[in-house]
């Protein structure tokens, strides 16, 4: 008799630590006195606790970028190098993907597999094409003779926007690896966590780049 | 109790102060520590006391097993401590107003205006108004205060008279200002007090406070021998080495420490430029 | 392009023979754990029970093992530097200022990152999902992932030692010394990703342990029931979760700066250095109460128990406990007063510094509170307390002298400094682990340690600990900087002698300990805890067996009181038997086994040393294979294992008896006593 047959029959989530509800007691919320919370809300609430965790990383990021944002050592500052039409594409591409990120999470609650994989395929896409934008960007500039070594300006820009490129490629790589596995796996209650954990962090890095797109490019276009 | 030991025996750097900033430091720093010995012994001993009082094995003591809250106790356990930190507050910021590194002395006389510019390891003193400079050793009239403007030409290093007062970073690309004064003639040490690789623990030189007649007869001398400090000279300072000896140039390239501040002149090369024939002691 | 970068012969330090035969000596000591481990078969125990073992207790372990190796390891650099201190007044002593340069920034590194970190973390590890009752952590398999990868960043540590050179400018690498002009050889690149590696690792236990606290706990464990050190436990964490990511962003804009030219902290092309210090501080700082606060939390349990009595103030301590959390943020910059930041600036920060004495006085006078009107025993974790109270007051004073500016502009980067930081970390958080080591040992292994000669141990370290660092306040105020390979100073060279005799004397103190280990192991037949109970506890890690069955409770306990043992207990007592009848006990799901965490760092180790040495084909493998870890890892099906019910019931009814068994002995005696007294 297998662990997940158990728990089935005994109709309780079977990812739990702890112990069965007593008589009277009817859901623990995990919130003071309660006992144990169920599997689901520990993963997501773990999750989020990451995701604040890399949100100060990025302030960290953010931060040297105000502080470097004058030091042109005699190269070009955020006026001449952005460029707002291909940033703002990238941000569409980014926000749409959000949207479809959240259709898919809408598809993973009615457990329908085909659209699942239909919009999850659509998410990446459109993070693919967000992250070739960026890349064209960096390309561009490095061909200039303006790549992350003539400033210390330019070292804080292609830290920080690639720090988040980084994140939304390792997103892919994930996402990637949920494409496989519902299929594969159907879903399960931890396969659903894991959809649960990756949507978190697709719109995190959706409200990172709203930032990055305010503080660097948006507000850049206005410094001298 | 082993620091009011250490307090009677008086050590000769920062407790022994040959001018008014460190004279001032000491007494902030005196001040400070009777201030919170005043609860810290007392807080010591009913500790052991009540540690040692209230053993098992005593059956004089009167035992309260719920003795675990009482509001007069909690308004003393936290008053006292406040109280003492908002005293020593309002002292921290006096004292930080008063003698923060870069307010100017009360002027008795002109301050003396002096460049230092700590190197890979060695410090280049300059005298911008007098056109003559030092290496390793810092050379100043008693009783004048001293206006020096701290940078750095390489990695960080911290200048620091302990008898003098008040360290401060020197630092590439930034000029720091800290004034300083000796009351009396004296040869007090100064040091780097922050590790700038190999050859940190030699980077040590003599302060030496002279008679106004004495610097006078210094200065005329120093003018009269020695290399001249131009771009070239500089440059030569710039690999890591250990001078075996003080020394001084007659004359200084006006606009020098502007340059080394505005990174106008490269910065120290770093053990790839090579190290100089002169080796650190710890080397040999 | 060479196939192994730049790592040739020269990387092995063939002509100095200190390290080369310390790194020998190490390297045959490992080898030859490693075919006895073999040869004796143990192999697969280790590899079921603890290199695999998700279990919270076993974790913790293997984190305070690592850091009492770590700390020997850390030691014998300080005895190093100290005996260096000693020979070379107006000499170059023994060790030349690149392999002395390398001994203080590897005893610092060490002890704080490798030390400390690991030890409070494993007690927490071992401890807080007890106290909270419930039977793991909330998320097992990181918990192990976040072990192994300290284990991966300590190792890399110690490679250095034979392969390469390590860092020279102390445990935090300041640019522009730590940029690659100054610094071009493999030193900086080992401190940097040995502590990216462990520094993930910390970050993931950071995020384990606050859900664990706020999301797992036995029923009615209030947030105001919560046992005193899963408080401190829950603020440490908060402040891993807020302040390690900052570490990694820092050390990855040196590590950019290094590896591709960017200009963050460089001197040249508008590169800022000071913005590695206010960024490093800010890590830096709340990493200080990262190690304090669970320590405190631990004198906190010892001083209960052994006062028997409750915690005085208990809502007080937490008050303190989060005012400290939170302040600790605030304060970064009075590591730098001497940056020249301007009086407003200084004294803001001085004052924020000074506040954070208030809530830790309120911690120690309500310490002094819980032994007034109690029955005080002095067994060896309360020597350790009692020890810390009276280091830990001088060292607060210190402290708080340092955040005063105009005093910090004559005791900065003086010996003062160090001996201040020495006393706190040594007087409060080596002294804590101390304590708690001993407390919980009995729960982890089910025996008490040896009392004779764990007290020999703390009056060693204590007297040891002020012979050492006595000195050092007086040699900061004498004006002696810190790292200093030689000097020609007359009047430091007799202090220095004195310190070098305090650390022989704490090098008794750790023989003392390992003697106490070897005793204790050799006698422990006669030093069974059967109860689970041995220091008549007051929480619920004293509720279950020493050592506690992989589920930890049968049934997880209903609280009821702010200290739920001793509450059981005392109901125990009048009624005359257990509280709670035998339940009906069920199955219970534990999760499974999992190579995830050794695997991982394995990876983390190849990955890491490749890039120190530039082998870029070796780095793409490693980061292929982590990939390939986390897909077997999301792939797999059974992560949980079933304990039937009868194998439960089995462990706890032995449990019951022992503990029935005791109940009746002590209500006898205590009638045998009343009887004889009247």
């Amino acid at each position: 008799m297998s662990a997940p047959t158990t728990a089935l029959r005994t109709g309780r989530d079977p990812y739990h630590i702890g112990h069965a509800p007593a008589a009277g007691v009817p859901e623990y919320t995990g919130h003071g006195a309660g006992g144990p919370a169920p599997k689901r809300i520990v993963v997501g609430y773990g999750f989020w606790i990451f995701i604040l965790s890399d949100v100060i990383l990025f302030s960290c990021f953010f931060a040297t970028y105000t502080v470097l944002i004058h030091a042109r050592n005699g190269g070009p500052g955020p006026q001449e190098i952005f460029d707002l039409h291909g940033t703002a594409l990238e941000t569409a591409c980014l926000l749409l993907s959000s949207f479809a990120c959240g259709l898919t999470s809408l598809a993973v609650a009615r457990r329908n597999l085909l659209w699942s994989e239909i919009f999850l395929a659509v998410t990446g896409l459109l993070g693919a094409a967000f992250i070739g934008l960026e890349v064209h960007e960096f390309y561009g500039l490095v061909a200039r003779g303006d790549g992350p070594t003539r400033s210390a300006f330019l070292t804080s820009f292609f830290a920080l926007v690639g720090c988040h490129g980084a994140h939304v490629t390792a997103g892919l790589l994930w996402l990637g690896t949920m494409m496989a596995q519902f299929p594969a796996k159907g879903f399960k209650a931890s396969i659903r966590h894991r959809y649960l954990c990756f949507s978190l962090f697709w719109h995190a890095l959706d409200i990172i780049w709203i930032g990055i797109f305010t503080v660097v490019y948006l507000i850049g276009k206005i410094t001298p | 109790m082993l620091l009011l030991g250490q307090l009677a025996g008086c050590g000769r750097a920062q407790l022994q102060p040959a001018g008014p900033i460190s004279a001032a430091e000491r007494k902030i720093l005196l001040d400070s520590i009777v201030i919170m010995l005043a609860i810290v012994i007392p807080t010591i001993i009913a500790t052991l006391g009540v540690a040692w009082w209230f053993r098992s094995s005593n059956p004089r003591a009167r035992r309260q097993p719920d003795f675990v809250y009482s509001g007069r106790v909690e308004l003393i356990v936290w008053s006292i401590p406040a109280l003492v930190i908002i005293f020593l507050g309002g002292i921290a910021w006096i004292g930080s107003h008063d003698l923060d590194p870069a307010q100017p002395l009360p002027a008795k006389a002109a301050p003396l205006d002096i460049q230092v510019v700590s190197l890979d390891w060695k410090w280049l003193f300059i005298y911008p108004k007098l056109g003559i400079a030092s290496v390793n050793r810092l050379v100043v009239p008693a009783g004048v205060p001293l206006h020096l403007v701290l940078t750095s030409a390489s990695v960080w290093n911290v200048f620091w008279v302990p008898q003098l007062g008040s360290m401060l970073y020197c630092m590439s690309g930034m000029a720091g200002t800290l004034y300083l004064e000796a009351d009396h003639p004296g040869v007090y040490r100064g040091e780097s007090a922050m590790i700038s690789g190999d050859g940190f623990a030699d980077m040590h030189f003599d302060t030496e406070a002279v008679r106004r007649s004495q610097f006078d007869a210094w200065v005329a001398s120093t003018r009269s021998a020695g290399p001249a400090l131009d771009d070239a000279a500089y440059r030569e300072l710039l690999h890591q080495s250990v001078p075996p000896h003080p020394y001084t140039y007659r004359a200084v390239r006006p606009g020098l420490f502007a340059d080394i501040v505005m990174l106008k002149l490269p910065p120290g090369d770093g053990p790839r430029g090579g190290v100089a024939n002169v080796q650190p002691v710890g080397l040999r | 392009m060479t196939l192994l970068g730049r790592l040739t012969w020269q990387a092995i330090p063939f002509h100095e023979p200190l390290p080369l035969f310390s790194g020998l000596g190490v390297l045959i000591t490992v080898v030859a754990i490693l075919a006895w481990v073999v040869a004796k078969g143990y192999v697969p125990y280790l590899w079921r029970e603890w290199i695999t073992s998700v279990d919270h207790k076993r974790i913790g372990v293997m984190y305070c093992i690592l850091a009492s190796v770590m700390l020997l390891r850390g030691f014998i650099d300080a005895i190093m530097m100290r005996t260096q201190q000693v020979m070379a007044y107006d000499a170059p002593g023994f060790l030349p200022p690149s392999h002395f340069d390398q001994v203080f920034s590897a005893h610092g590194t060490i002890m704080i990152f490798f030390v400390a970190m690991p030890f409070v973390i494993g007690l927490m590890n071992l401890v807080v999902p007890l106290q909270l009752g419930v039977r793991d952590v909330a998320f097992p398999t990181l918990n192990s992932v976040s072990f192994w990868l300290t284990a991966a960043g300590a190792l890399l540590v110690n490679l250095s030692l034979v392969i390469g050179e390590f860092d020279r400018m102390g445990w935090l690498p300041y640019p522009p010394l730590s940029e690659l002009r100054y610094s071009p050889g493999v030193g900086v690149d080992y401190y940097c990703w040995s502590l990216q590696i462990s520094g993930v690792g910390t970050l993931m236990t950071g995020i384990n342990f606050v859900t664990t606290i706020l999301k797992l706990r036995a029923p009615g464990m209030h947030y105001t029931r919560m046992p005193m050190f899963c408080w401190t436990a829950l603020a440490s964490n908060l402040l891993i979760v807020a302040a390690f990511p900052v570490l990694t962003a820092t050390l990855a804009m040196l590590l950019l700066d290094r590896y591709v030219g960017f200009h963050f902290f460089t001197d040249t092309a508008g590169g800022n250095s000071m913005m590695f210090m206010n960024l490093i501080w800010a890590w830096g700082h709340p990493e200080v109460y990262i190690l304090a606060l669970p320590a405190f939390g631990i004198y906190s349990e010892v001083v209960s128990t052994f006062s028997c009595k409750p915690l005085f103030g208990y809502r007080s301590m937490i008050y303190a406990t989060m005012a400290i959390c939170i302040i600790s943020f605030m304060v970064w910059l009075h590591h730098f007063f001497t940056m020249g930041a301007g009086a407003d600036v200084n004294s803001i920060f001085g004052i924020a510094s000074m506040i954070i004495a208030v809530p830790t006085g309120v911690k120690i006078f309500n310490w002094l509170f819980t032994m007034y009107g109690g029955y005080v025993r002095f067994r060896t974790p309360m020597l350790w307390s009692i020890g810390f109270i009276v280091t830990f007051a001088i060292g607060g004073l210190t402290g708080v002298l340092l955040a005063v500016p105009p005093a910090d502009f004559q005791l900065h980067n003086s010996l003062f400094l160090v001996a201040h930081f020495h006393n706190v970390i040594i007087g409060a958080v080596i002294f804590g682990a101390f304590a708690g080591y001993t407390y919980w040992f009995p729960k982890a292994f089910g025996f008490v340690l040896d009392e004779r000669l764990g007290k020999w141990a703390f009056w060693l370290w204590l007297i040891g600990f002020w012979v050492a660092w006595g000195p050092g306040y007086v040699l900061g105020l004498e004006g002696m900087t810190r790292r200093l390979q030689h000097y020609d100073v007359a009047e430091w060279h007799p202090w220095l002698v004195v310190a070098e005799g305090g650390v022989v004397i704490i090098l008794l103190g750790i023989i003392a300990q390992i003697a106490q280990i070897v005793v204790s192991v050799r006698t422990r037949e006669q030093r069974r805890d059967v109860t689970g109970d041995p220091w008549d506890g007051r929480n619920l890690e004293w509720a279950t067996a020493s050592p506690p069955p992989a589920f930890n409770f049968a049934v997880l306990p209903d609280v009821t009181d702010q200290e739920p043992y001793w509450d059981m207990k005392a109901r125990a007592r009048e009624i005359g038997q257990l509280t709670r009848p035998e339940p009906r006990y069920e199955p219970i799901h534990m999760p499974r086994n999992s190579p995830t965490g050794f695997v991982t760092a394995f990876l983390a180790v190849v990955t890491g040393f490749a890039l120190i040495w530039h082998i870029w084909w070796l780095v793409l493998l490693g980061l292929a294979g982590a990939y390939a870890t986390f897909v077997v890892f999301a792939w797999r099906d059974h992560d949980e294992e079933l304990i039937p019910a009868e194998e439960v019931a089995r462990i706890d009814r032995a449990n019951r008896a022992a503990r029935s068994a005791a109940l009746q002995h002590r209500q006898l005696r205590r009638e045998t006593q009343r009887e004889s007294a009247e």
